[in-house]
């Protein structure tokens, strides 16, 4: 019914403008990834070395470690956020005393810049000034310490993020539940389905598409990860904390490895999509098919 | 919904409020000490308060500079991506186009780049190559505007694709059969119905640009410096400053304090929309 044009059309201005700040950049750095290279220094050659760094890259012992406990962080982070995130969501959608301000409340960790979150947390956190320790301390006798122990150091990175994102899959599950026609629910009542089961067959087959839209928003947003967990930890102790953007953020910056760290952004980028791809094909291509 | 014990809701919300506002009450109580106050026992309760971190930054001038780019960049960024993602989307529910699921997917991997390596490309781009005539994109705030379309605009179309394509066909097939053209049914059918996916994603997208931080600290000297940027400046070899950081993070608080409750309203009016519309 409408001219192919028109849609086209409507489409360009955002495939222009990515392609301009997207895929640019993107051929740029692939082609840097086969050099060896440091920009910063005096006299700048690039030398092409042709897969050195790629070769460098697949037995670098800190790069496999990261990539271990960046699937880590992820999977606990980011399977917190949704499973709290949608019952915070189904509670304020319930009526009850003091919901707006509740809801504003909820959502105000979500305006904080990730630098200042990573701030606010080391100044909570760090041993003998953070109120955190300090209370530990007098009200339990556990010593927390994030700058000697690995496993602090991750726990405290992990509980930052649920923190700071939980808020966000509440309000995009918010606007994806209330989006719902009542029908089927009613229906499913009134033929005696029991909670869990209107949550299966219907809630969630219903919210499928926003879940799945957050679910991937943030997990690609927790791979990259930089600026909270280098303020936080600055990827320490020792590499307890040095996730995939932290690792990448140190070969480029205080090491000047330009054509190595573009090498792993390249991998990074590739793993993240072929990652997303599976999970996109496997849960919305299906349902895209038969709809 | 009725629920049977809204009480309990009550208690539950006032635990979670709690956990939700320390951390930003942390962030005010460090910004109302005095530097040295920092490094003794740290005390939860407030005895007093030293607002000089408040007014170093209110009279300063470069600050407020930094504050209104913030302000420009971040809307005008949601502003465009807003928009933007709302043509795609409808591009993407509507027309028969071919790869359209492959387009879909490919806006997202532009959010997925790691940050740090694509730093360096994105300065040569906008010093050496995106010139108009003797405008340069670099260090201005049109360039920052396109630059935060990389990770925004995926993010628009992303989260608008479902509100758009939760909209039945039919009523806008029905306008066409009526004789209405493409922009009217974008305008009074399809806008208003979206209202309350758009305004999440105009909130959220303004938030994101407003907090960036790795990209301007990079891309941007003078002209087009954001707020957060302004942060890093009192990191210093001779310690860090963080009275004052923090005085700073409250401020970039407020704004996104203001617009997030301001917009809520929208939200809300959606929330109601949706239920009278069952």
């Amino acid at each position: 019914m409408h001219s192919q044009k028109l849609g086209w059309l409507l489409l360009s201005p955002t495939i222009v403008i990515l392609g301009l700040f997207g895929i640019f950049p993107f051929v740029y750095v692939v082609w840097v990834s086969f050099h060896a290279w440091n920009p910063f220094a005096a006299n700048p050659h690039m030398v092409f070395n042709w897969a050195e760094n790629y070769r460098k890259v697949v037995f670098d012992q800190q790069f496999l470690a990261s990539l271990g406990i960046t699937a880590a962080f992820v999977f606990f982070a980011v399977t917190s956020e949704i499973v709290l995130g949608y019952v915070l969501a189904q509670a304020l959608l319930k009526d009850f005393p003091g919901k707006a301000i509740f809801r504003t409340i909820h959502t105000l960790p979500l305006i904080m810049a990730p630098i200042i979150v990573g701030s606010v947390w080391k100044l909570m956190t760090t041993p003998s000034i953070g109120i955190i320790p300090y209370l530990l301390h007098s009200w339990f006798g556990f010593d927390l310490n994030i700058g000697q122990s690995a496993l602090a150091a991750f726990i405290v990175t992990v509980i930052m993020d649920i923190w700071h994102w939980t808020p966000l899959v509440t309000l995009s599950l918010i606007a994806a539940l209330v989006s719902l026609p009542p029908d089927p629910f009613e229906q499913a009542q009134i033929d005696g389905a029991g909670k869990s089961q209107i949550f299966w067959h219907i809630t969630l087959p219903m919210i499928r598409p926003a879940l799945i839209a957050t679910v991937f928003i943030r997990l690609m947003d927790a791979l990259r990860t930089v600026d909270e967990v280098l303020m936080l930890t600055g990827g320490g102790p020792g590499s307890a904390t040095r996730y995939l953007g932290v690792h990448i953020f140190r070969e480029v910056f205080p090491k000047t490895n330009y054509g190595y760290g573009s090498a792993i952004s390249v991998v990074v980028l590739y793993l993240t999509i072929v990652v997303c791809w599976l999970l996109y094909v496997s849960l919305i291509a299906p349902r895209a098919k038969k709809g | 919904m009725k629920t049977r014990n809204p009480w309990l809701l009550v208690v539950m919300w006032i635990a979670i409020s709690f956990a939700t506002l320390f951390p930003i009450y942390w962030l005010f109580v460090i910004s109302v000490k005095p530097t040295v106050e920092l490094f003794s026992t740290p005390e939860i309760i407030l005895r007093s308060l030293f607002w000089k971190n408040y007014t170093d930054v209110l009279n300063n001038p470069t600050l407020r500079g930094y504050m209104v780019n913030s302000l420009l960049i971040s809307s005008g960024n949601a502003l465009l991506v807003t928009t933007l993602g709302f043509l795609a989307c409808y591009a993407l529910s509507r027309f028969d186009l071919a790869g359209k699921e492959s387009i879909f997917f490919w806006t997202i991997t532009n959010r997925m780049a790691p940050p740090a390596v694509f730093l360096l490309p994105l300065f040569l781009l906008l010093t050496q190559v995106y010139k108009i005539g003797s405008f340069s994109f670099a260090d201005s705030r049109i360039g920052m505007i396109l630059v935060y379309c990389s990770f925004n605009l995926p993010f628009a179309i992303w989260t608008l694709r479902p509100t758009v394509e939760g909209i039945p066909k039919e009523l806008d097939e029905a306008a066409y059969v009526d004789g209405a053209s493409t922009w009217t049914v974008l305008s009074d059918i399809i806008f208003p119905l979206a209202r309350p996916g758009l305004a999440v994603t105009l909130i959220l997208t303004w938030v994101f640009a407003w907090n960036e931080y790795l990209l301007a600290a990079t891309l941007t000297n003078f002209r087009a410096r954001t707020l957060t940027t302004g942060l890093s400046e009192y990191v210093t070899t001779t310690g860090t400053q963080w009275g004052i950081m923090a005085a700073i993070s409250v401020f970039t608080l407020i704004p996104a304090l203001i617009v997030f409750t301001v917009v809520q309203r929208h939200i809300v009016a959606g929330l109601t929309f949706g239920a009278v519309k069952g």
